[in-house]
């Protein structure tokens, strides 16, 4: 298999196939059922930001190894809007009250590394990764 | 992990075999310790699914995949439980952080009780919420002059208490033995008519005694009228004066007026926290703090003002819908 593999998200079935490429890596590299449940509603929420606020965008996943360590990647990028508070959007309570879904605390959540570069009119890179335990 | 899953099985076998309150009742108690160890509910279903597994061997795989089903179904609602949590911490910091905003401006604000000949003073002034938006200031000019003033933006809470230190550096600027209290009240009205935004209203209350002649001199912008005993006739009246509220135009005038003090008389200054008293049953009469004082009117000028606080704060089940304030002078 790849050590890199993405999906282009143009339309909301896009989303899905995100969500299988996920699930797929994730299980392969042996993450557990409940872990790849969390890799997958994060890709989820990723490439659903993408489809809702930039449009078009990428779901990249890179398999990782770290010594003994292994783990995934994700990559969210867009040539989107971007965004212009980022404080306000990593704040719990600001985009779930907004019926939003997880948001960007959530996704933070579910992973355990967390970055997310962005510049408005340019676009956002989110990266996550997940090690396995 | 490994542990809980044991400890799980156990417990699910045993009511299995039972089908009985108690070890339901352990079950419930069991979900307590998830809770405390931060156990997601999709963590708590994988648990469940193993236990299941074992427990039932023969169990076809549909089964096991039902459970991967309920599993992606528990995804958000760890997540909301998380957030939930993390809300709930980030409350606690901000109460604390209003209580150490509370004690400063309890500092700042810091009204002592001043000796002033022949005068006997009390007050109370209680905030409704962590911090007030009454203000209350005395000053004394060598035993023969009291100034009084009772302050109260119109609004609670923390934008009212920033509100109020502004008008406390304005008070701290005036050299008030050089001015009447319609003057001072109208160089405090030019520093909030600066600097306050237009949504917020004060109203303020000034007054002065003069131990040598016993005259109480008092203006008044757009506040509650003080309430003066009197206690030859015993009966009281309001003292009233004309003015607008502060900060709502530049210029303003002022109306001043004069009152003599008789052993015996006093003067209750107030916030509408004290005359507003609102009950289940709507406002009440305000003929019930005339009432109130009249009941303790031989007793001392602090122990009225407690007492006065103590019977309204009864009143309203102990819940003070707004900042309370009250300023008693009395002629000894």
């Amino acid at each position: 298999m790849n050590e890199r593999s993405s999906v282009e998200i143009y339309t909301e079935w896009d989303v899905v196939a995100a969500r299988q490429l996920g699930r797929d890596e994730a299980k392969s590299i042996g993450f557990g059922t409940v872990d790849q449940a969390r890799i997958t509603t994060a890709i989820s929420e990723l490439a659903r930001n993408i489809y809702l606020y930039a449009g078009t965008g990428k779901i990249e996943i890179r398999r990782l190894h770290d010594g003994v360590k292994k783990g995934m990647m994700i990559i969210s990028s867009d040539n989107g809007p971007g965004i212009p508070d980022v404080r306000k959007v990593m704040e719990d309570g600001f985009t779930t009250s907004g019926g939003l879904g997880a948001g960007m605390p959530g996704v933070q959540r579910l992973v355990d590394e967390f970055k997310i570069e962005t510049e408005v009119g340019v676009g956002t890179t989110i990266t996550a990764i997940k090690w396995l335990r | 992990m490994m542990d809980l899953q044991k400890q799980y099985q156990e417990l699910l076998e045993k009511y299995l075999e039972n089908l009985d309150e108690k070890n339901l009742y352990f079950a419930q108690q069991f979900s307590r310790k998830f809770i405390e160890q931060e156990i997601a509910p999709e963590d708590v279903v994988s648990l469940h699914k193993d236990a299941v597994m074992n427990i039932f061997p023969e169990l076809r795989n549909e089964v096991a995949t039902t459970h991967d089903f309920l599993i992606e179904m528990m995804i958000h609602y760890g997540l909301a439980l998380r957030e939930h949590q993390s809300l709930i911490k980030k409350r606690e910091e901000l109460h604390m952080e209003m209580e150490v905003a509370a004690n400063v401006q309890e500092k700042l604000m810091n009204a002592t009780r001043p000796n002033v000949d022949g005068l006997d003073i009390g007050y109370v002034s209680e905030a409704a919420k962590a911090m007030s938006g009454d203000y209350i200031y005395f000053a004394e000019h060598g035993r023969k002059n009291l100034s009084v003033a009772v302050a109260d933006v119109i609004g609670k809470g923390i934008p009212a208490a920033l509100c109020m230190s502004m008008i406390k550096f304005g008070m701290d600027s005036i050299d008030e033995n050089e001015s009447v209290p319609s003057e001072v009240l109208k160089i405090i009205n030019r520093i909030v008519e600066k600097s306050v935004d237009n949504s917020m209203f004060i109203s303020m209350y000034y007054g002065m005694y003069n131990v040598e002649n016993q005259h109480f001199t008092y203006a008044s912008a757009g506040h509650e009228p003080a309430l003066f005993y009197c206690a030859k006739t015993k009966s009281f009246e309001q003292l009233d004066a004309k003015g607008l509220l502060l900060g709502v135009k530049r210029e303003v005038e002022y109306e001043e007026c004069q009152v003599h003090l008789h052993s015996g008389d006093f003067v209750a200054i107030m916030t509408d926290g004290v005359t507003e008293i609102r009950t289940e049953d709507g406002f009440l009469d305000s003929a019930i703090i005339e009432q109130l004082l009249f009941e303790v009117r031989d007793q001392s000028a602090q122990q009225m003002a407690d007492y006065l606080f103590k019977q309204l704060a009864q009143l309203q089940n102990f819940r003070l819908h707004d900042d309370f304030t009250v300023a008693i002078m009395k002629k000894r």
